[in-house]
């Protein structure tokens, strides 16, 4: 079985974001750009399935421009075979990232799709479900374990009133949360091998999938900055500001 | 010309920056307090380097090592220089000098030490011989085919830990036109060896938890196997390791004066005083835009040094300015970031005073600043018949 997983170049998590001056996005020049921290999770679980046997490759998809290959190096170093990225310096929203996934799919035939459950930068959370949509494959979202069981898979997610356990059929997709593992470190030969392994590099206009979505970013702004709080001297204090001032009692 | 990092490159600083964050400062406060790294915490980080493949990196493969060169060591080291020295100590770097190993040295010294199974320390510097190494007073006298070491050493970094120490010692002296000259040979010896003794050192202002050791020789019976290299030719071997250990001081002095800065920075970003960021006022921006400025000199001078290393280019001059530019460096930058964070930057709950302390040493170990301006001066100076 082959396992695809999808890594997106987002600014690293330790960069505090700042809009750029048109509007039009963030400002991606100049920072540190990093593989995104849920992407990492899903690599780590698929190599954890290659280590136990159950698959026998890893592959690696990026899309985006071409810098987006030091990402899927990134994750070569960690362990995956081989990476294939779709290069295009346009804007490519879920709905699209799930369409080009379908085609890398449909050649690859993998057993397990693993995506982050979302990006840090646009934190859209829909990647996952959209393909599942498309290609009728089954979702397991917010997976915080993954376990073989027969020929499906026993996944536990993370929902708000505590653990579900649901069992899906393969192929499937997954979706990782936080908790599901702690991502390795890149070992200095795998480093040092990444080089070394393939990486398919392919247009986007060769894939023939349109990445029109209806969907446009129209304006990127700072949050709203928050008022500094004051501290009330009394009980009475408090009462008379929420009832005269924030008028929420 | 290129002054970016290959993708190798970039990945290696990343991950040792990762496990730095994640393995070294969380034990920090924990070691500065207790002065000592407990042997489990040694273990569990030389462990995990083993692991990893980061151990003894500066090692060739055929031997075990990780293969890499001298800039990408560089660069891995600069980002270790952002921990605590005693903890960073177990992201196992045996000497280079091993390299000189030969016939069974390579089973009992070079293979161990470069898989972790056994770790060593350097001894040079006596009480009476600190920048003039070769007034060095441990001796050893042929007695029967045998070496017999008298005498002691101090200032031996992490002896406390080590399974073996490489100690330079004086084997007789010979006649030169500028008076006699000490003949040193380079010995292996094994903690456990009869009349040798490795005793705890001072406590240090610098680095606590990084220990320094006493050697003593009491008529320690040596056999020739053990001299690394030739007889009276200790310092031939000695060289290349000199030149490597600059280089670490180097840049570990950038990589931590990089840390400092990313302490500098939100404070004088976020820090209110006369109603605005203090990092408004040209006073304090002068003085970030300073900093900056020499740390990044003296980062471009030392991956400069280990690249001519690379390149087998004469690299003398370039490794003492590196290591004299990137100390000083650190002491200003350290000193200027207390003053930044006020009265609140010498206090022991934030990690600033130690980076002070800490900072001191590394203009005196591995050659004073004067040395290394010394060695300047005569490499620029000599070819001109001063």
């Amino acid at each position: 079985m082959k396992v695809l997983v999808a890594v997106k170049r987002v600014l690293d998590y330790n960069v505090k974001a700042r809009v750029k001056a048109d509007k039009s996005g963030i400002e991606l020049a100049n920072v540190k750009m990093s593989m995104n921290p849920f992407d990492e999770i899903a690599i780590e679980e698929a190599l954890r399935i290659k280590e136990a046997g159950k698959a026998e490759e890893v592959i690696a998809v990026s899309i985006g421009p071409s810098q987006s290959q030091e990402t899927i190096r990134t994750a070569l170093a960690m362990g995956a075979d081989r990476g294939i990225l779709i290069e295009t310096d346009d804007e490519v929203q879920p709905l699209a990232v799930a369409k080009l996934l379908k085609h890398v799919a449909e050649k690859e035939e993998p057993g397990l799709l693993i995506v982050g459950k979302q990006a840090i930068d646009d934190d859209a959370n829909q990647t996952g479900q959209m393909y599942s949509a498309i290609t009728g494959w089954p979702q397991a979202t917010f997976a915080s374990k993954v376990e073989f069981e027969g020929d499906g898979l026993k996944v536990t997610r993370e929902v708000d009133s505590g653990l579900e356990s649901i069992q899906v059929a393969m192929p499937a997709v997954i979706t990782t949360d936080l908790r599901l593992n702690e991502p390795r470190y890149a070992k200095l030969p795998n480093i040092m091998k990444a080089k070394k392994k393939p990486l398919e590099v392919i247009a986007l206009a060769d894939t023939g999938v349109s990445i029109e979505t209806g969907l446009k970013t129209v304006e990127v702004n700072e949050p709203e900055e928050r008022e500094a709080g004051i501290i009330v001297k009394s009980v009475d204090e408090l009462v008379d500001r929420l009832r005269n001032e924030a008028k929420v009692i | 010309m290129h002054f970016g990092l290959t993708e190798e490159q970039q990945m290696i600083v990343d991950t040792v920056r990762s496990f730095v964050e994640t393995e070294i400062y969380p034990h920090e406060d924990g070691v500065e307090k207790a002065g000592v790294v407990s042997p489990e915490l040694g273990n569990e980080i030389k462990q995990k380097c083993i692991d990893l493949g980061f151990y003894a990196a500066n090692f060739p493969q055929e031997v075990g090592g990780g293969g890499l060169g001298h800039l990408d060591f560089t660069l891995l080291e600069r980002e270790l220089g952002r921990g605590s020295m005693g903890l960073t100590h177990f992201f196992g770097r045996p000497s280079g000098i091993l390299m000189a190993c030969e016939g069974e040295q390579r089973e009992r010294y070079l293979l161990p030490a470069v898989s972790g199974e056994r770790m060593d320390a350097l001894a040079m510097t006596e009480p009476g011989a600190g920048s003039d190494v070769r007034g060095m007073k441990c001796t050893a006298r042929e007695q029967g085919g045998d070496w017999v070491v008298n005498g002691s050493k101090h200032f031996i970094s992490h002896a406390d830990v080590a399974d073996f120490v490489i100690v330079f010692i004086a084997t007789g002296e010979e006649e030169t036109p500028r008076g006699p000259k000490k003949k040193i040979t380079c010995f292996l010896v094994d903690r456990d060896t009869p009349g040798f003794a490795i005793k705890p050192g001072y406590q240090s202002v610098s680095h606590r938890g990084y220990q320094n050791c006493i050697l003593e020789f009491d008529d320690c019976r040596l056999p020739s196997a053990q001299i690394l290299g030739e007889l009276h030719r200790g310092f031939d071997i000695a060289n290349e390791w000199l030149y490597a250990t600059r280089i670490t001081v180097a840049c570990m002095s950038v990589g931590r004066a990089r840390r400092v800065l990313d302490l500098v920075l939100p404070h004088v970003a976020e820090r209110e005083q006369f109603g605005q960021p203090i990092g408004r006022f040209q006073g304090v921006s002068f003085q970030i835009a300073d900093m900056i400025t020499s740390i990044d000199a003296a980062d471009w001078l030392t991956l400069s040094a280990a690249w001519r290393l690379d390149q087998a280019l004469p690299a003398n001059r370039e490794v003492a300015s590196a290591k004299v530019y990137a100390t000083e460096m650190l002491a200003d930058v350290t000193d200027k970031a207390i003053q930044l964070y006020g009265g609140m930057g010498l206090m022991a709950d934030l990690p600033l005073e130690r980076f002070w302390r800490d900072a001191r040493v590394e203009r005196i170990w591995d050659g004073t600043s004067e040395i290394q301006r010394h060695i300047i001066g005569r490499e620029l100076l000599r070819p001109l018949g001063c």
